[in-house]
């Protein structure tokens, strides 16, 4: 973003400086009260619905374009619902989806799909989300054909040249994925997404499959062609250093629910819901030294069941400052500083690393 | 004699065992593609209410390590050679039926997955008690009351209930402890966890490597804790040998080889890591190329195709394989640049950026 550098007669008067509202030119990217529940059915013939899990619950976030944002969580905690609810590859159950100033939520398959090239995903596993009966070119070339994308060149090439840009070489055009490594499938993965030159990336867990080393190579890569092309990331992961590293805001979730949104410094800073000390607390530290001295918060038990999400505010059962208010009274997200927002009742901050 | 492979070091005739002690491990496994040098002279110690961690990429021989002590890997296809002694007994060459009454017994084995690791059919408690029985001459309803004091112990909610469960029915988490249970339910003296966490949420895996920690107290045994992840490394473990294409590259007190590591592949591990205590940088810094192909190892030092201080130590790099040797007393690396060197190396260099 540029700053309010210009000539101040062009600006408009008591223009906010930093948190400018976000007009819809800005945003890529509006959910509102999204939910995603899956129903569960009992009886074989007439099918009963006896229940349902809420995996998404009721979330609401916006996106800028060229940003990153990070969705950390616990497993079972919705984050990977949420990105395919938001990639419409599910549909959601209630709620809206604004993409580039239009209304997805409720399009049909047929309508939705010439949108498909705008919003695209990268998978978790390089084993399985790589057809094995077909090669790179193939693979890489699918959105191209299935969008009817004009190339300049020929679609070889332009594969050709989504190889190198990923880090590969043109000549493993004719090639199949098991003759790759699994950094090298995660990147054949990249080059698929980024074929139908993309405004937004759906990354689920894209680099937990990978050794540390090859790790930072598809991060590095994964942040080098968003500046190159200027793509939006929704980038899910459970390992909160990655995703520091890689997001600018981002957005803890808890039982289908959003508990703290900020920026990335400030939620590792200055964190505020106890959910995050708790995460943040955990994450071990490749230092003997420091690993020994640091504050420890050891959450009991598990998540609970999604089935059945507790009542009030849905951490209280595993949460060590829980009051009567926290069963009864579920907490709303506010905004507590600009840009910060926190769904508890007795937010605190506090320093874990 | 040839230098290519391990260098003289005849190991002191005289030498004091460890209670566990592999020496010169060495594992082949025959493929159609080749000869795979899984494992390739491997030698590391573990003492009683010590844990040690073994950290490495996929495919440098970590998980081979513990099966072979677990006599796991014996079938057809398999070449092991060298020597494991567990408290005095010689492992490699003992008879299958000598290895099955050690294993589950004297030494059991935490594996990462416990979906895959546990029978779906049978219940948890069918699977832990049977664990039990197999070394324990006992009726069922003691293995059973052994089964729900062992669940309690790895902190399952109302193990009453819960030991009739199967597997699908636990979380993640909960397996894992079942796992543990299972594992420690003949009080073993060596325990082998491989990736006992990988698959785990960390605010899971805290509770795990707790529990972990608590265990090994009370039982004073001999943790071989194998992992990726140097985090875990660094609050689990006292040794730590960082494996390399079947090797180990750099041992050492796990205090020391994080404040000064040695060996540029632990570097390079290091540099690669994002990690929360320190400020987040613009870029990683990974370590180049992929690891090696176990069929064809890189001649000399297998790192030098990825080291970046390859060429200060050629030729010697790419032709003589280094062997560890001590640079400070329970220290040793394997690498050919000169101890001084590696040492300025990363005071100046690698320390600063980490």
């Amino acid at each position: 973003m540029t700053t309010n550098a210009t000539p101040a007669g062009k600006t408009t008067p008591a223009e906010a400086p930093k948190p400018s509202p976000a007009t819809s030119e800005d945003l890529l990217l509006e959910v509102t009260d999204l939910k995603k529940h899956f129903p569960v059915t009992q009886g074989i013939v007439y099918q009963r619905k006896v229940g349902a899990v809420r995996a998404v619950d009721g979330i609401t976030f916006s996106l800028r374009r060229g940003e990153t944002l990070g969705v950390v969580g616990e497993s079972g905690c919705g984050k990977s619902t949420m990105g395919r609810v938001v990639s419409r590859l599910l549909d959601p159950t209630s709620g809206t989806i604004r993409f580039d100033g239009r209304d997805i939520t409720k399009l049909s398959q047929r309508a939705m799909r010439p949108l498909r090239k705008d919003i695209q995903m990268i998978f978790q596993d390089p084993f399985s989300s790589l057809n094995p009966r077909k090669n790179v070119g193939a693979i890489v070339s699918a959105p191209l054909h299935l969008q009817d994308i004009a190339t300049e060149h020929g679609t070889k090439r332009r594969v050709q040249e989504l190889l190198e840009l990923v880090g590969l070489s043109p000549e493993h055009y004719n090639r199949y994925p098991h003759e790759f490594s699994g950094g090298q499938r995660q990147r054949i993965g990249i080059a698929r997404a980024l074929a139908s030159r993309p405004k937004l990336i759906v990354a689920d867990e894209p680099v937990s499959a990978l050794d540390v080393s090859i790790q930072a190579q598809v991060i590095n890569l994964l942040e080098d062609v968003q500046a190159e092309l200027g793509l939006t990331y929704i980038f899910i992961a459970h390992d909160l250093s990655v995703v520091r590293h890689i997001s600018d805001r981002v957005a803890v979730m808890y039982l289908g629910r959003i508990v703290e949104v900020a920026d990335q410094v400030r939620l590792y800073e200055q964190p505020m819901h106890p959910y995050t000390h708790a995460l943040l607390s955990a994450v071990p530290v490749p230092d003997p030294v420091k690993e020994g001295k640091r504050e420890r918060i050891l959450l009991y038990g598990d998540v609970p069941s999604p089935l059945n999400p507790p009542s009030g505010c849905r951490f209280h059962t595993r949460c060590w400052k829980a009051k009567e208010m926290c069963k009864t009274v579920e907490p709303p997200l506010l905004t507590i500083q600009p840009g910060h927002q926190v769904a508890c009742h007795f937010p605190e901050e506090r320093t874990l690393i | 004699m040839s230098l290519t492979k391990d260098g003289p070091t005849p190991p002191p005739a005289t030498a004091r065992r460890g209670f566990l002690d592999v020496r010169d491990l060495v594992v082949h496994f025959f493929t159609d593609d080749g000869v795979v040098n899984a494992v390739d002279g491997l030698s590391f110690s573990v003492e009683p209410g010590r844990t040690l961690g073994i950290v490495g990429e996929s495919g440098s021989g970590k998980s081979v390590t513990s099966l072979s002590i677990m006599g796991l890997n014996r079938g057809r296809g398999t070449k092991i050679s060298g020597e494991i002694w567990l408290e005095g007994q010689e492992l490699i060459s003992a008879s299958t039926e000598e290895i099955r009454a050690l294993r589950g017994s004297k030494m059991a084995m935490i594996f990462q997955d416990p979906l895959s690791a546990m029978h779906p059919f049978f219940s948890i408690g069918a699977q832990i008690s049977e664990a039990y029985r197999v070394h324990n001459d006992v009726s069922k309803k003691a293995a059973r009351v052994r089964t729900i004091e062992l669940l309690d112990r790895v902190g399952i909610p109302s193990p009453n209930t819960r030991v009739d469960d199967y597997p699908h029915q636990f979380s993640g988490g909960m397996r894992q402890r079942a796992m543990i249970a299972m594992a420690l339910s003949c009080d073993p003296r060596l325990l082998i966890a491989d990736e006992p966490t990988t698959a785990l949420d960390v605010t899971v895996q805290a509770q795990i490597l707790d529990l972990l920690r608590d265990l090994q107290k009370e039982f004073n045994s001999a943790i071989v804790l194998i992992t990726h992840d140097l985090g875990v490394i660094a609050e689990a473990t006292d040794e730590v040998l960082v494996m390399y294409a079947g090797r180990g590259v750099e041992y050492g007190p796990v205090k020391e080889l994080f404040a000064a590591p040695e060996h540029p592949y632990t570097w390079g591990l290091l540099q690669s890591m994002t990690r929360l205590d320190r400020k987040d940088q613009d870029r990683l810094r990974p370590v180049l190329g992929s690891p090696p192909s176990l069929i064809h190892v890189p001649s000399g030092c297998p790192f030098h195709p990825r080291c970046p201080y390859d060429a200060q130590a050629a030729p010697a790099s790419r032709e003589i394989r280094p062997n560890l040797i001590e640079t400070t007393p329970g220290h040793q690396v394997a690498c050919h640049l000169e101890p001084a060197e590696r040492q300025r190396i990363f005071r100046e260099e690698v320390s600063p950026g980490l």
